[in-house]
């Protein structure tokens, strides 16, 4: 039956001194160092986390349904690109390549969100009730103290949050631009692997280590995503942490 | 014999329908995060649960996924290193700055 058709699993018996695959084993490295790497800006961020002089801080601009989508389509990304990788060891080119397109498209999507929640953090707008204020979060009353204190009945605030606006902005930028920047370098490499596919012998349920190193960094970049989306999103709003 | 026994057989990885049932058991993670965020009474249990189900997600990414539970425990070894590195960098820094005291 070709179409059940066994591909090597790459790592073991290679023929090298370690009997491990150069290149995986270089991927892996790879992979644990960029966990150093996520570490040392997640790190920065928590240090300087509530150490804003000035907002908006996390709590004013923080959208957490919004964010739980976009989560939802990385994780959906992964669970399509291990089936692309599933599809291509059993010979099913076909298979393959849809599920590689609906990775890369997930990945933009998710790239969608990040563009859409960078637009809406720095072009952030505030306005506060002068004479029923209700319950208001630090920013805001902040906003409320310097704005109503000449009798108007409105205060507002099209500050923003940018890079150079707090340290919440640069913290968070750094670490969640980064991110979409691995991302990004992952769709384009996925993209890249959808058209070698298209070559004859290149891409081969044999030959299939270039996409099982794709996979591994596609997976290891919604792996980070599952700590920052913790840490920075749900701690971040969380009022007691 | 079906498709995926096969595949299973060859190359010891997980099979589609099992990859599916790791999809949704990590969406539902997800969906249970964020239905815990929003019950403020847990107050500040809230932070060890939120961290427990997050380190669940990642092991089952990193184990079926990433084949680590499949593949040679070398590869495991590299991964772990860095990533307990990590987790020290991120420990000592934060109490070097003293946001625990």
């Amino acid at each position: 039956m070709a179409q059940e058709h066994a591909a090597p699993i790459h790592g073991e018996d290679e023929g090298t001194t370690t009997g491990l695959n150069h290149r995986k084993m270089l991927m892996w490295a790879f992979l644990g160092s960029d966990c150093m790497f996520f570490g040392s800006l997640i790190a920065t961020y928590l240090v300087y986390q509530g150490k804003s002089l000035e907002g908006p801080l996390p709590i004013d601009v923080f959208d957490i349904p919004v964010t739980s989508i976009s989560t939802f389509v990385l994780l959906m990304s992964s669970m399509s690109m291990v089936l692309a990788y599933s599809a291509l060891t059993k010979n099913n080119m076909k298979g393959f390549r849809i599920w590689m397109v609906s990775t890369a498209i997930m990945g933009a999507t998710f790239i969608g969100f990040q563009v859409y929640e960078f637009s809406s953090f720095a072009n952030h707008h505030v306005e506060v009730d002068c004479v029923n204020p209700g319950e208001l979060t630090k920013y805001e009353q902040h906003i409320f103290d310097e704005g109503c204190a000449s009798g108007e009945a409105h205060a507002e605030s099209h500050e923003g949050l940018k890079p150079q606006t707090n340290l919440f902005g640069t913290t968070f930028y750094t670490l969640t631009g980064f991110h979409g920047a691995h991302v990004t370098l992952g769709i384009v490499w996925l993209l890249s692997l959808l058209l070698l596919s298209f070559k004859k012998g290149v891409i081969t349920p044999e030959k299939n280590l270039d996409v099982d190193l794709a996979a591994l960094y596609w997976h290891f970049v919604d792996v980070v995503w599952i700590v920052i989306f913790t840490v920075v999103y749900l701690f971040g709003v969380f009022p007691g942490f | 014999m079906s498709q995926e026994l096969s595949a299973k057989e060859h190359t010891g990885h997980p099979t589609a329908g099992q990859y599916f049932r790791i999809a949704v058991i990590l969406c539902a993670i997800t969906a249970v995060e964020v239905g815990i965020f929003y019950l403020e009474f847990l107050g500040h249990w809230m932070i060890p649960i939120l961290f427990t189900l997050s380190a669940f997600k990642f092991a089952l990414v990193a184990m079926y996924y990433m084949h680590l539970k499949f593949d040679h425990k070398l590869f495991t070894y590299m991964f772990v290193a860095g990533f307990i590195l990590a987790a020290c960098v991120i420990s000592f820094l934060l109490l070097l700055f003293g946001v625990y005291s």
